[in-house]
């Protein structure tokens, strides 16, 4: 039952890819069920050391690509290229690539030590062998004292982190997670990110992460890809997909934003004035890409709007092209470490404003239906196309 | 239901009414199997002298003999084929004709006996086939092979598919994966099919007595020729013998499974 197979990476000999470089290549990969469409000409690489997140809403087409990279479905179009060569085809027990699964899916008739040594055995190694790498990888996970437990002796936490050690115990080229964390509470979740991150960085390995959450794949991933109805709509680092994302869709799903249509606009220098039918005229920064001439939307992330009693705070040479916009509280959602409210515009639209709350005292908060005045400037205004 | 729960009085009446329901005519087949007189209805004292005599008649402990033999075999067959038609269907999630082919894998679940007995009668006549021990073991598989596959399939639809996708990621090819995962997770549905099957063809008169020929008779077809002719205190002795032999295999089945979830699988539907 043991496969020698080429380019199983268990010893750790094989030839890796230097960090840096492109270790696995996806070209034009597409997948059809039946007349479902999941995965439609997906093209991507991904670096050695790269810890990677797909992105996108549930049926977006992620976990049909993760299962294409294991092994578990096999594209009807396109490569997966592993250091140069095909696997698109190959079976999953021939690829030097691991999977941590959503459930855990560890085998509840084997204990944590046995489930940990599954791979190991498989790929033909000794004995003694096999227990270092054990002890190495219960060690790696802190899962010390527990190796005699079955599986439903353990808590979620530690079933996740049995999950990792036997993935990551073959020394993948690849290691694959599929929601890996979605079990779990929002506590034990955020510290678990964390050290998933330093383990990736510590053992240099490339991750690809699946998630449909977006804080989780901005706190992880080096860059992330963005999956709308099988395609991949943006790849980018966490920054530039919330700060410069390509389309209004990708806006909206990464965090909240404020956006108003676009019925006219006007050149001014460098700055375009952009009229609203929601918020008046507005001054944004030219855009990089220059705007088509399709129907376009001025998008403002809630963060970057500021509030005063009376009007914008001068800051040098910013003063002439501000936006100031005047409105009412219509809403108040206290946070904790924000508060966001929502204004209504006396031009008629709404604007969310999410102020953080840098006193203890309420002296800076705004209470309903008082009047303020919204702010911001033509850098934090993005132009996005419809 | 929680251990400390109490019976009220009616609950305790209730389940007495219908233990007695179910076991007061065993417990008096049992109790006049050591009847030492030769009626069967008037009380003689202890003996055991008709487990002698079921141990002296040549022709019944031939046909229990027969009987055994079939049931293993049958059961064995069964439990095979049975679990292989659980497999493929439970896997099988995206092959045409799947709901029917489940439904004809149960149909014989329901039908009356004397019809599934007629069908293979003609079908071994239309054969040639000899009839004896090897037309009732394949007659009792037929009967007892889907009550394997309902087990079996209800055990696999339990299971998570993604364990045997984890096992061929850390390297089994998909056989192996499956006979180092699945397998033994449905091990204890496996056996408890087995020993149903096993119990079934034991018991079964009707389908035997259409595919069995001369000089092949199993017990129940034995006993039942036998208590044509008038009940000796003999067969109380056999059937109690019976009643242990079955009593025996369920308290294994139910041990194993019992084993198997104390191992923190969920016990195989019995």
């Amino acid at each position: 039952m043991t496969d020698e197979l080429p380019g199983t990476d268990v010893a750790g000999a094989d030839a890796h890819p230097a960090a840096g470089e492109p270790l696995l290549r996806i070209v034009g990969v597409a997948k059809t069920f039946g007349t479902f469409r999941a995965v439609d000409g997906v093209s991507l690489e991904i670096k050695a050391g790269e810890f990677f997140a797909l992105l996108g809403p549930s049926g977006c087409g992620k976990t049909t690509l993760l299962r294409m990279l294991a092994g578990f479905e096999a594209p009807d179009e396109g490569r997966i290229l592993l250091g140069g060569k095909d696997i698109a085809q190959a079976l999953p027990h021939q690829r030097p690539i691991n999977m941590m699964f959503q459930n855990y899916a560890l085998f509840p008739h084997l204990s944590v030590r046995d489930n940990i040594a599954f791979g190991l055995k498989r790929a033909n190694m000794a004995r003694a062998d096999i227990a270092t790498r054990v002890a190495e990888m219960v060690a790696l996970v802190k899962l010390e004292g527990l190796e005699k437990r079955k599986p439903d002796q353990l808590s979620g936490g530690q079933r996740q982190r049995v999950a990792l050690a036997r993935a990551l115990a073959r020394r993948p080229q690849l290691l694959l997670l599929d929601e890996p964390l979605a079990a779990l509470d929002k506590k034990l979740r955020e510290s678990t990110q964390v050290e998933l991150m330093e383990l990736q960085r510590r053992l240099g390995m490339t991750f690809i992460i699946v998630t449909h959450d977006q804080e989780e794949a901005m706190t992880m991933a080096d860059r992330i890809g963005v999956m709308k109805s099988g395609k991949l709509a943006q790849v980018a680092s966490p920054r530039e997909l919330y700060e410069a994302p390509r389309s209004r869709w990708i806006a909206e799903f990464v965090g909240d934003i404020n956006l108003f249509d676009a019925e006219s606009r006007l050149r001014d220098g460098h700055r375009l004035v952009i009229g609203t039918r929601d918020a008046g005229a507005l001054v944004v920064a030219e855009p990089r890409e220059p705007v088509g001439e399709g129907k376009f939307s001025v998008a403002i992330r809630p963060e970057k709007v500021k509030l005063s009693r009376r009007g914008p705070v001068a800051e040098a040479g910013h003063e002439t092209a501000i936006n100031r916009l005047d409105g009412v509280i219509a809403d108040v959602c206290y946070l904790g470490g924000t508060t966001t409210y929502k204004v209504k515009l006396d031009t008629g639209g709404m604007l969310q404003a999410s102020v953080a709350n840098t006193a203890r005292l309420d002296v800076d908060a705004y209470s309903l239906s008082q009047h303020v005045v919204a702010w911001f400037t033509p850098d934090d205004c993005m132009v996005l196309p419809s | 239901m929680p251990k400390t729960a109490r019976l009220s009085r009616f609950n305790i009446a209730s389940l007495a009414l219908g233990l007695a329901f179910l076991y007061l005519p065993i417990l008096i087949l049992v109790i006049y199997s050591f009847n030492a007189s030769r009626l069967v209805t008037v009380w003689g004292g202890w003996s055991l002298r008709w487990y002698r005599e079921f141990f002296a008649d040549r022709a019944m402990i031939e046909a229990s003999w027969m009987s055994l033999r079939v049931a293993a075999a049958s059961a064995t067959i069964a439990t095979l084929i049975g679990t292989l038609a659980a497999v493929a269907l439970s896997r099988g999630e995206r092959f045409r004709g799947r709901t029917l082919l489940s439904g004809m894998l149960y149909a014989p679940l329901v039908m009356p006996e004397v019809i599934t007995g007629l069908s293979l009668l003609l079908l071994f006549v239309a054969l040639n086939a000899e009839r004896g021990f090897w037309t009732v073991t394949i007659a009792h598989t037929t009967l007892t092979m889907c009550f394997v596959a309902v087990v079996v399939q209800s055990r696999l639809g339990s299971l998570d598919r993604s364990l045997e996708e984890a096992a061929m990621d850390l390297g089994c090819a998909p056989v192996p994966a499956f006979l180092s995962v699945t397998l033994p997770l449905i091990a204890p549905a496996i056996v408890a099919g087995w020993m149903l099957a096993f119990t079934l063809s034991l018991d079964d008169l009707v389908i035997a007595s259409f595919t069995t020929g001369p000089g092949s008779a199993t017990l129940p077809i034995r006993i039942y020729s036998e208590v044509r002719l008038g009940v000796k205190p003999e067969i109380n002795a056999i059937c109690t013998l019976v009643i242990a032999l079955i009593a025996v295999v369920i308290v294994i089945a139910s041990l194993a499974s019992k084993l198997s979830s104390s191992r923190g699988e969920s016990a195989a539907p019995l």
